[in-house]
C-alpha cells in the first residue's frame, strides 16, 4: 500500500513524497504482493479435460479422509475428478445401492440385509482411552468408561479403592470425528456429560492428560504416544495386533471399520481409486490420519 | 489547483470509506449467516436454552452467556484495583524516570499475543490452581486472572490519560486549602477523572469478553453454568472458535448466531462506554 500510495502521490505532484520511491523495499513489498497475484502460468482447462468421474458419499467421519485421498489421487491422475459428499453411513449405503454414488462410505459394519455389494475395508478407526502415566489403573470396562463420561462415576476411588481424587474428564468438541466415534462405540444413547472439559484437538487432550494425574480422555489410535497411558479395555491392551486380529476374544473393542461399498459392477475408475487406497501410498496417507491400515482385499457378498 | 485538491479529497475519502466498508461487510455476513437459525429456534429460546448439542438439534447458549459475563467480571475484579492504583502512581506520585520505565512496560503487555498468555496460563496458573484447590485447574478463576493481566494495559493507560487531563489548577487549589497529596488525589483528582476511568473499565470489559485464544486454553470449555470460581466455563467466543473446525449446516449457522449475540453484547458495551463518557462530561 505504501508503495502504491507513494506512486500516486508523486504522480499527483507531491514531490516531497518522492523519497519513498528511493527506498527499494517499498517496491519490493509491492512486487511481492503483485507477482503472486498474476499467475502467468498457462491455465489448465479443468472442466474440459475430465474424462473420469467418481462420486463418493456417506459417513461424515470418513469424509475428510476421503477428501484427502481424493486430493492426492487427482494430483497424480490428471483427468480424474473424485467428488466426496457426506450424508451419513446409512445414506452412503443407500446411495451406493441406488447408484446415486459410485462408492458408498460407511463407518459401521453392514447389517445383514445391507450386504449385497462389493465391500472393502479401507482402514480401521480405533479409540484409545488415555490416562496419566502416574495413574495406576490398568484396565477399564466399557460400562465404567460410559459412566465416567456421563458423570455417574466422578471419583477414582469408585473404580479403584487405592486411588483418590476427582476424575477430570476431557472430551472433544461437538462435530469432531473422534467424538463421533466415541459416542457411537461407547456412549451409545447415553450423552456425554456437560461437566466434561472440552478440547478441540488430540494434542490438547493429550497435553492435559499428561499434566493432570486425575485426568482421563480419548484419542484416536494414531494420537497415542508415550506422554500418556492407553488403558486396557475389558482386559485387552490397545495394541496393533489386537486391532487387526480376527480372534474375537483378543479383539480390541473400541474399533470400527471404514468401509467402501460399490455396486455389483463397479466402473474401472472406482476400482482404480480403491486400488490406490490399498496401495502402500494410500495406506500411508490413512496412517498419517491416525487410522489403522487394513491390508484387506475386496470382499464380496452374495 | 482546486481540481487537484478535490481529487485528493475524494481519494482520501475513498480510503477512509474502504476501512468502514470492512465493518459493514463483517456485520452483514455475521447476520446473514446467523439470523436464519436464530429465527428458526426463536431468539429467546436460543439465548435462554440450557443445552448445547448442535449436532443433535439442541441450541441453547445460556451457560455460555453466563460464563462470558462471569469471566469478564472476574477479569475486572483482578485488573481494576491494580490498573487504577498503577495509573494514580504514575500520574501523581512517580518520578519522571520511573514513569518512563513503568508506563512503556505496561503498554508492552498489550503487545504480547494472546496465545502466549494462554500458554503461560496453562503451564503456570492452571497447575497452581489444581494443586491449591484440588480441582481440574481449568476454571473461571484462572481465566479471570489471565484476562485481568491482559486488560491491565487498556485500563491503566486510559485511566492515566484521564487523570493527567485533570487541570493542574484543581490540584493547586486543593493543596492551597491544606489538603495532603493523597487527599487531593482521593477527593479532587479521581472524581474529576471518573468519566475517563469508567470508560476505561468498560473498554477493558469489552476486551475481556472478546478474548478467545487464551480463554480456550484455560477455561476448560465445559457446557455447564459455573457456580463456583473453580468450575470450568465456556465463553461465547471460545464456543465459536472451538467448534468452527468441523461444523456444517445448522451447527455452523448456530455458531454464527452465537457471533450475532456476542456482536450485540460488545456493541452494547461500547455504546455504554461512549454514553457514559459523553453524559458525564455534559454534567460536569
Amino acid at each position: 500500500m505504501q508503495a502504491t500510495r507513494a506512486i500516486v502521490l508523486v504522480a499527483l505532484g507531491f514531490k516531497e513524497y518522492a523519497f519513498m520511491l528511493k527506498f527499494p523495499w517499498y517496491f519490493l513489498c509491492f512486487l511481492w504482493i503483485i507477482i503472486p497475484a498474476c499467475d502467468l502460468s498457462p491455465k489448465k482447462n479443468v472442466s474440459s479435460s475430465i474424462h473420469h468421474k467418481v462420486i463418493l458419499a456417506g459417513s461424515t467421519s470418513i469424509e475428510p479422509i476421503a477428501e484427502k485421498l481424493a486430493e492426492h489421487y487427482m494430483e497424480h491422475h490428471p483427468g480424474y475428478k473424485i467428488e466426496v459428499q457426506g450424508g451419513g453411513s446409512s445414506a452412503g449405503i443407500q446411495a451406493a445401492k441406488m447408484g446415486a454414488a459410485d462408492i458408498g462410505m460407511s463407518s459401521r459394519s453392514l447389517k445383514k440385509e445391507e450386504k449385497i455389494f462389493w465391500e472393502h475395508t479401507i482402514a480401521f478407526d480405533a479409540i484409545v482411552i488415555i490416562i496419566n502415566p502416574a495413574n495406576g489403573i490398568q484396565n477399564l470396562t466399557l460400562s465404567q468408561i460410559q459412566k465416567i463420561f456421563s458423570s455417574q462415576i466422578t471419583c477414582w476411588s469408585d473404580i479403584d479403592k487405592s486411588r483418590s481424587g476427582k476424575i477430570t474428564v476431557i472430551t472433544r468438541e461437538e462435530g469432531s470425528g473422534t467424538r463421533g466415534a466415541f459416542e457411537e462405540l461407547i456412549m451409545h444413547k447415553t450423552e456425554i456429560s456437560p461437566r466434561c472439559l472440552v478440547q478441540d484437538s488430540t494434542g490438547a487432550v493429550r497435553e492435559i492428560v499428561a499434566s493432570d494425574p486425575n485426568a482421563i480422555g480419548y484419542v484416536s489410535f494414531g494420537g497415542l504416544n508415550e506422554q500418556v497411558k492407553g488403558v486396557c479395555i475389558e482386559g485387552i491392551p490397545p495394541k496393533m495386533q489386537n486391532m487387526i486380529t480376527s480372534d474375537l476374544s483378543q479383539k480390541y473393542r473400541i474399533i470400527r471399520p471404514f468401509l467402501f461399498l460399490t455396486s455389483k459392477t463397479p466402473s474401472l475408475e472406482c476400482i482404480q481409486f480403491i486400488e490406490f487406497i490399498q496401495s502402500t501410498e494410500g495406506q500411508k496417507i490413512l496412517q498419517e490420519e491416525g487410522l489403522i491400515p487394513s491390508y484387506e482385499k475386496i470382499r464380496k457378498h452374495d | 489547483m482546486k481540481k487537484l485538491e478535490n481529487t485528493i479529497k475524494f481519494f482520501l475519502m475513498m480510503i477512509a470509506l474502504s476501512s468502514l466498508s470492512a465493518l459493514f461487510l463483517i456485520t452483514f455476513f455475521i447476520f446473514m449467516e446467523g439470523l436464519p437459525i436464530l429465527f428458526k429456534q426463536g431468539v429467546f429460546a436460543f439465548i435462554t436454552g440450557l443445552k448445547w448439542a448442535p449436532t443433535k438439534g439442541s441450541f441453547g447458549i445460556f451457560p455460555m452467556i453466563v460464563g462470558s459475563f462471569q469471566v469478564m467480571f472476574g477479569a475486572i475484579v483482578f485488573s481494576v484495583p491494580l490498573a487504577l492504583l498503577c495509573a494514580i502512581y504514575l500520574a501523581e506520585f512517580s518520578s519522571p524516570l520511573a514513569r518512563n520505565i513503568i508506563k512503556p512496560s505496561i503498554e508492552l503487555l498489550a503487545g504480547i499475543p494472546s496465545v502466549v498468555y494462554g500458554f503461560i496460563g496453562i503451564q503456570v496458573i492452571v497447575p497452581i490452581i489444581r494443586i491449591a484447590f484440588d480441582c481440574s485447574g481449568f476454571s473461571v478463576l484462572g481465566c479471570s486472572i489471565v484476562l485481568g493481566i491482559m486488560v491491565l494495559p487498556t485500563i491503566t493507560s486510559i485511566s492515566f490519560d484521564s487523570i493527567m487531563a485533570v487541570p493542574v489548577t484543581y490540584r493547586q487549589g486543593s493543596i492551597a486549602l491544606g489538603a495532603t497529596k493523597w487527599q487531593t488525589v482521593k477527593m479532587v483528582v479521581l472524581p474529576a477523572a471518573r468519566t475517563g476511568i469508567i470508560a476505561a473499565i468498560i473498554l477493558g470489559m469489552g476486551r475481556a469478553i472478546g478474548e478467545t485464544m487464551a480463554v480456550i486454553m484455560i477455561a476448560g470449555n465445559s457446557l455447564i453454568i459455573p457456580v463456583s470460581p473453580l468450575d470450568p466455563v465456556r465463553t461465547l467466543t471460545s464456543n465459536i472458535a472451538l467448534e468452527m473446525g468441523y461444523a456444517s449446516g445448522e451447527h455452523r449457522q448456530a455458531l454464527f448466531a452465537t457471533g450475532v449475540i456476542l456482536f450485540v453484547i460488545i456493541m452494547g458495551l461500547n455504546s455504554l462506554a461512549n454514553y457514559v463518557a459523553s453524559a458525564m462530561s455534559r454534567s460536569k
